[in-house]
């Protein structure tokens, strides 16, 4: 499964777990407008590290969390790499 | 018990009957050679008066030892058998120690460099002795569970053993036996209640497999039997559980959850099945008995047995005459100006019930919301297919930290890959039904075993604590 279809399949099951609901996944999404709140984004790295083998936020010192979905997704690739 | 402070631990082995005796896996030593020798090498009258470091290796020469050394040295210091040389050194400046009883397995280290140093022995030699000349021993252990030199803890006897009950009579077969490490305060409880007791005690040798131990407890007929719940977990792991048929267990030093009391019951159905809570600093504050987890909201408030214990900003505190007196060296007071002692342990009350809900500082802080990992292991652990877990903290960009589970199964890791993310699931959805979300472990891992530390808790990792 690609990069991206593994963060949107955990995003979409953690907005199960959690009960809230997703806005339309597009590359331009703000993540803050997303749906998920900060509880969900970090259960959503702590699990992208378990499937991924990366964390790229954790990894580096000075790592910025991305705006829209498009970013995230470029992260995981480029750490993955 | 009345009438400990006139008396020495040799008074008591004594008085206990003939086939009393303390075992490891190498030796057998008996009550009644005690009572008219010495496992000190023939020198005990060295220590009399003397601030003597305990720095044995083995368990049963540390046991033979204390029996010498009580009522002999004015102060009697025990090392736990992971202490470091650095914190050795500093223990013996701030006791004023100037003499050390050693073992075959000491270690070279400052113990060995004292004025006088006797090698303690698991034989006895026969030896006459002057009882007219007592002194009334401090005995004083190293806490645990802290970075940096440990705290020197004063006790007497009196104190010591004040929540020990005069034997009845059906328990004069009793064969004690301990997981926990006599030389740390709940596993010295039970050398202490087998003296007492005049009851046999088996002790566990350094490095023994879990199997063997239960084997040789089981061949020994133990009646008795204690340790943490870590140490209770990894036992039920083993196949040679099924070996012994203890009448009593019991557990301390850890949190009893309701899963390894359940587990416990279903493994020994006729056994009792008790937890104690005690520390170092505050002693024994009480024993559970009716199987259930936590302890009754009635013990708060109330003198019982003459143990007071009070909740403050949901820390148990705790006044009794089983509170150590003081630290040994340095200036920090053990108790407040009531003589309470604050135990740093969390409790909440559920119903008429309270619960211990891990340390202070144990705290995992999750976007400001705050979790005790132990209350999450204790919902984990009721998994059917769960052995036992570890809950711990995790960095994480967005809230600091986020909590992850490892967890050890039933199944020891057979399972196939799919049916590893179903259980990971499953028991995830078990977390969501009784946590609030944030305390759902944000990832879980499967392991073959968790690390215990040699007091028998379950080594937790500061150092991610820490992150």
């Amino acid at each position: 499964m690609s990069v991206k279809l593994t963060i949107i399949e955990q995003m979409e099951r953690i907005a199960r777990e959690h009960g809230k609901i997703l806005a339309p996944l597009k590359e331009d999404l703000v993540l803050a407008d997303c749906g998920l709140d900060s509880l969900g984004f970090a259960v959503l790295v702590a699990r992208l590290e378990d499937t991924l083998g990366i964390d790229p936020f954790t990894a580096a010192e000075d790592a910025f969390f991305p705006v829209t979905l498009g970013d995230f997704v470029k992260v995981y690739e480029h750490g993955g790499r | 018990m009345a009438g400990v402070e006139a008396l020495s631990l040799r008074d008591f082995v004594a008085n206990a009957k003939a086939s009393a005796f303390f075992a490891n896996c190498h030796k057998v030593a008996r009550f009644t050679d005690l009572s008219h020798g010495s496992s000190l090498s023939g020198r005990p009258h060295d220590l009399t008066g003397r601030s003597v470091l305990v720095a044995t290796k083995s368990q049963l020469t540390t046991a033979l030892a204390l029996i010498g050394l009580d009522g002999r040295a004015r102060r009697l210091v025990i090392a736990p058998p992971d202490a470091e040389p650095d914190h050795l050194t500093a223990v013996i400046e701030a006791a004023e120690i100037d003499a050390a009883v050693i073992d075959a397995g000491t270690p070279p280290g400052p113990a060995r460099g004292l004025p006088a140093c006797v090698t303690a022995t698991a034989s006895i030699m026969p030896m006459r002795e002057n009882t007219s000349a007592r002194h009334g021993t401090e005995w004083v252990l190293m806490t645990s569970g802290t970075t940096g030199v440990p705290k020197l803890v004063a006790h007497d006897l009196t104190g010591l053993t004040a929540a020990i009950k005069a034997p009845s009579p059906a328990d004069d077969a009793a064969v004690w036996g301990t997981f926990y490490d006599i030389r740390r305060y709940g596993g010295l409880q039970i050398f202490l209640r087998a003296v007492l007791g005049g009851a046999s005690l088996i002790l566990s040798s350094a490095g023994e497999p879990v199997a063997d131990h239960l084997i040789r407890l089981a061949s020994r007929g133990v009646t008795h039997l204690s340790g943490t719940p870590s140490q209770w977990r990894r036992a039920l792991m083993s196949p040679a559980i099924r070996a012994i048929a203890p009448r009593y267990i019991r557990l301390s030093g850890e949190i009893a959850d309701q899963a390894i009391l359940d587990r416990l019951r279903a493994t020994f159905p006729r056994a009792i099945v008790g937890h104690a809570y005690a520390s170092t600093e505050a002693g024994v504050a009480f024993d559970v008995n009716d199987g259930l987890a936590g302890f009754p909201a009635a013990y708060i408030g109330v003198v019982r047995d003459g143990v007071e214990m009070q909740v403050v900003e949901s820390s148990l505190r705790i006044r009794s005459p089983r509170t150590a007196s003081r630290y040994v060296g340095g200036s920090e007071k053990l108790a407040d100006a009531e003589g309470f002692v604050d135990t740093g342990d969390i409790v909440e009350r559920r119903g008429d019930r309270y619960h211990f809900a891990g340390r202070h500082g144990g705290v995992i802080n999750i976007g400001g919301l705050k979790v005790h990992p132990e209350e999450i292991e204790a919902v984990i652990n009721r998994h059917p297919q769960v052995r036992m877990s570890l809950v711990h903290p995790k960095r994480s960009p967005i809230t600091g930290q986020i909590v992850v589970a490892d967890v050890v199964l039933k199944t020891d890791g057979e399972e196939g890959g799919t049916r590893q993310v179903e259980l990971k699931d499953d028991i995830l959805k078990h977390c969501r039904a009784a946590l609030p979300r944030h305390k759902v472990p944000a990832a879980i891992s499967f392991v073959t075993t968790l690390n215990v530390a040699a007091t028998g808790k379950l080594l937790r990792r500061q150092e991610l604590a820490d992150a």
